[in-house]
């Protein structure tokens, strides 16, 4: 059975089964590879989307669940990498090895989409659903003040 | 700046533009053609030299340089090349790095045995030297050929960044349009020391130039293994023993063959595949398969808790000989004449990786066989290509090798045997013409870990009447690592095991008679260098029980160091620094500070802890951590301290929650719910500050990362009198040790 949804602004549709996580679907079925596979188990945020504007870990919904909804991915977050949380991301050197860092920007732009000027303690308390092994946390909060800040 | 991925495989060579190559075979300079380089330039022949660039200067004025390093987070990618670029006076905005082909011969790391070998934070400690020499040569040819053009003598021109330039006539080549006429000596020029930049003419150096895959990495387009799409391709799982040197006995894939999608089922002397059109398929099959294991592992039957004991046992009997790694003056003498003696004990539980990427590698066999191709992150180009010639029975010049970036490596993937490529490799064997992504759960990279070894170390330390420190015993059981991770690299250190060795010293504290030894004890547990390899659990004795020393003669822990280190400027220089930073003297209310000092490898490390322990739940609050590092010079000066960072967090996992335990020779965790890595609620405030020394660079990407778990302990004692002898240093034990 076809199941369709808005994926960055475009409407898809695919042949999965409708229990397929949403994240397979995106990197492996549609070839969306910017969205991370970390744990599976919601634990470490590699592979945050946004679904209906809002943050979600793409490893634990399914693509029925998605059905006519909208999602977007680091991919479909600005056309040229120019969102402001990006912008600061590079300004800031945050990435190393990288590989949590999609899952970290969707993250970071959901809490700035819905507070504009966070606290410490609230950026603290957003981010801590995502794991990056290469410890650049010092640098994640630096980016996100400068994001909101300069946004 | 950009990076030329695409280079590295297939040249375009419709170019016909003349450029011209540096090989270091035999310093050999070469007219090629523009465009061949990378992967093709091994056989590129002119007059019979085979010759291999690390630098080509095409008439467009663009300068391919060659990155002969892993990228995973470190930085080298850029950090290598720029190297290069800086002596060659090259405009870096024309400069493209190519990933260097896996020929160890060239591109090998002269700091690390000649391996191509991404590892022990070497980079650029290693390549330094001649990166800068082979740029330095490449833009007196330049220079040479310009001079000649132009009829003036060589002194009179300087170069610009990509020009070199006759400053009295006011003419300027570019580098490209030298490259369009260039002729090159027979041999490579002399570059003398002296005629090398100073630090203060450097413009690429110490200037904090992005990271080139930096833009990549914030808008998803970046490519690890795990990305790789190709057509018709096919995903892989695999069931691995659960405990090293088992094997498949019987298997009951029923269920697993009814799923749909699932191509076929492999069985594997270590495990069995599964292959499928789509991943999920594969990971449901993976699950739905019933597996008996024999019981043939060394490890069946080997619990961790009692493993520490055992290692206990053996550290403390000094009738047991080990083998040396450190041995100055005469210990044993020493400690008979000792007017007091301490000693104590400490241990260190098995730790895990957790890279973020889980393991992974796609491949492809031809449908006849005889050849393949991979796509992988590694830390050794060459060992990939070896394993996977190894598991086809083929010839390694028949494995064509893409190297991605690494999703973290942390040692992981700088094993001989690739066994998480091998998977892949196996499996695409079996559908031949089909490419197969084999991707590990996370489960499965926690379950078929390889980890930091469980050790016990046993201390002891002599004074005599004066007062001072003159014997140190330093005794290290636990399961080896080299042997394990790379027999070949063990047989070149001449059987010693310098993963788990390194660290064991005293030095550079002068006390004048020492002695560290290694007891291997070998539980058949998968072991593997982990960030910090030997020095993170050596060093937690070491400088733990160093504060202990300086407790029990009643000085202060840092000017109890201080005075062993009178005569090492820079290990003075980094504590001074960290004690100002740390406002050391300071008492605090409620709160304890604790030390570390290092030489990791020439790089000296100096950590302060700040903490306090609440006692009714044990947990320890690190509120600030203040590191001072000097690597000499600093290539990168803002990676340097994001690595540092990022060694510091690492660091603090290790020390405060991450544990691998086994039970009945099988590990027990499973995900980031059992193996606990810092999130960003758990970090600390972090300050860093480099002190700034002219020396040769030295390693970044680990130094910082052992003197966290001593720092803390030590902040612990201070904070309650109490003692943690235990990495992790959880709540659990914490609790217990606040009770006895
Ligand atoms: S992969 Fe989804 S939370 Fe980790
Ligand atoms: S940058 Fe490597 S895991 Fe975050």
């Amino acid at each position: 059975m076809a199941i369709a949804f808005d994926l960055n602004g475009k409407r898809v549709s695919i042949e999965v089964l409708p229990d397929t996580r949403l994240l397979w679907a995106i990197r492996e079925h549609l070839k969306l590879t910017g969205t991370k596979f970390g744990c599976g188990a919601g634990l470490c945020g590699a592979c945050t989307v946004h679904v209906d504007g809002s943050r979600a870990f793409s490893c634990q919904i399914t693509v029925q669940e998605v059905a006519g909804k909208s999602v977007t991915t680091i991919e479909g977050l600005s056309p040229q990498g120019q969102h402001p949380v990006q912008k600061a991301w590079l300004a800031e050197n945050v990435p190393q090895c990288g590989y949590c860092q999609s899952g970290q920007i969707m993250a970071a732009a959901d809490l700035l989409a819905k507070n504009r000027r966070p606290s410490r303690a609230e950026i603290v308390e957003h981010m801590s659903t995502n794991i990056c092994r290469c410890g650049t946390y010092p640098r994640i909060v630096r980016a996100i003040e400068r994001a909101a800040r300069e946004g | 700046m950009a990076i030329d991925s695409k280079k590295t495989r297939q040249s375009k060579s419709s170019v016909t533009r003349r450029s011209f190559m540096v090989g270091v075979a035999g310093l050999t300079f070469s007219l090629v053609e523009a465009g061949r380089i990378g992967a093709s330039a091994t056989t590129v022949r002119n007059k019979n030299i085979t010759v291999t660039p690390w630098v080509a200067i095409s008439t467009d004025g663009s300068v391919h340089i060659m990155s002969p390093a892993a990228e995973m987070g470190q930085g080298s990618l850029t950090s290598l090349p720029l190297i290069l670029a800086e002596e060659l006076d090259a405009d870096w905005t024309k400069v493209k790095i190519v990933p260097a082909p896996p020929i160890q011969a060239i591109y090998g790391n002269p700091g690390f045995g000649g391996m191509m070998y991404t590892a022990g934070s070497a980079a650029v400690r290693g390549y330094y030297k001649p990166l800068r020499l082979f740029g330095a040569q490449v833009r007196r040819v330049l220079i040479e050929n310009a001079a000649k053009k132009w009829g003036v003598p060589v002194e009179e021109l300087t170069t610009e960044p990509g020009v070199v330039i006759h400053a009295r006539s006011g003419r300027r080549f570019g580098y490209g349009e030298i490259a369009a006429f260039a002729e090159l000596p027979a041999k490579a020029p002399d570059i003398k020391d002296s005629e090398l930049k100073k630090p203060g003419e450097f413009r690429l150096i110490g200037k904090d130039v992005m990271r080139v895959e930096l833009p990549s990495k914030v808008d998803g387009t970046a490519q690890y293994s795990i990305d790789v799409q190709l057509p018709r391709m096919l995903y892989g799982a695999i069931t691995r023993a659960p405990v090293e040197g088992s094997s498949l006995q019987r298997v009951d894939d029923a269920a697993a063959q009814r799923i749909r999608g699932v191509i076929k089922l492999v069985s594997l002397p270590h495990g069995v595949g599964v292959i499928a059109e789509t991943p999920e398929a594969a990971f449901a099959a993976k699950e739905a398969l019933k597996i008996t294991w024999s019981r043939d592992g060394k490890a069946w039957g080997f619990s961790s808790e009692k493993g520490i004991e055992v290692n206990a046992v053996i550290a403390r009997n000094l009738a047991q000989p080990g083998v040396d790694w450190e041995k100055v003056g005469d210990a044993a003498a020493a400690f008979q004449q000792a007017d007091s003696v301490y000693s104590a004990e400490y241990h260190c539980d098995y730790a895990y990786h957790a890279q973020m990427e889980p393991l992974n590698a796609v491949a492809l066999v031809p449908t006849s066989g005889g050849a393949a191709e991979i796509w992988c992150g590694t830390q050794s180009q060459f060992m990939a290509v070896e394993a996977t010639a190894k598991a086809l029975g083929i010839t390694p010049d028949k494995v064509k090798l893409h190297d991605m970036l690494l999703g973290g490596g942390f040692g992981r993937r700088g094993h001989r045997d690739e066994e998480f490529i091998v998977d892949a490799v196996l499996l695409a064997n079996e559908t031949r013409g089909r490419p197969v992504k084999t991707m590990w759960t996370r489960e499965d990279d926690v379950r078929n870990g390889r980890f930091r070894p469980l050790t016990a170390h046993f201390l002891r330390a002599g004074f005599d009447k004066s007062g001072k420190l003159v014997a140190w015993h330093h005794r290290h059981a636990g399961d080896g690592i080299t042997a394990f991770q790379d027999p070949v690299f063990f047989e070149m250190a001449k059987r010693r095991d310098v993963i788990a060795m390194r660290g064991m010293e005293a030095s550079p504290y002068e006390i004048p008679n020492r002695h560290g030894e290694f007891l291997q004890n070998d539980s058949g547990i998968r072991t593997s260098a982990l960030r910090g390899v030997g020095v993170g659990p050596n060093k937690f004795a070491v400088e733990a029980f160093i504060d202990e020393l300086a407790a029990k003669r009643g000085i202060d822990p840092v000017v109890f160091r201080l005075d062993l280190l009178k005569n090492v400027p820079r290990a003075r220089a980094v504590v001074d620094k960290v004690t100002q930073m740390s406002d050391w003297r300071r008492k605090r209310n409620g709160r304890g500070l604790g030390f570390a000092y290092m030489d990791y490898t020439g790089t000296h490390v100096a950590t302060v802890a700040e903490v306090t322990v609440n006692p009714k739940d044990g947990e320890i609050r690190v509120h600030d951590i203040w590191t001072a590092l000097d690597c000499g010079i600093a290539v990168q000066p803002d990676n340097v301290v994001a690595q540092t960072e990022s060694c510091i967090v690492y660091g603090l996992g290790l020390a405060l929650s991450e544990r691998i335990t086994v039970a009945n020779g099988e590990v027990q965790e499973s995900n980031f719910y059992d193996y606990q890595v810092p999130r960003m609620r758990d970090i600390p405030d972090i300050h860093v500050e480099l002190v700034a020394t002219p020396n040769n660079p030295t390693g970044v990407g680990q130094m910082a990362t052992p003197g966290v778990a001593p720092a803390i302990s030590n902040a612990v004692a201070a904070a309650t009198g109490v003692r943690l002898r235990h990495m992790p240093m959880t709540p659990e034990r914490v609790l217990r040790a606040l009770k006895t």
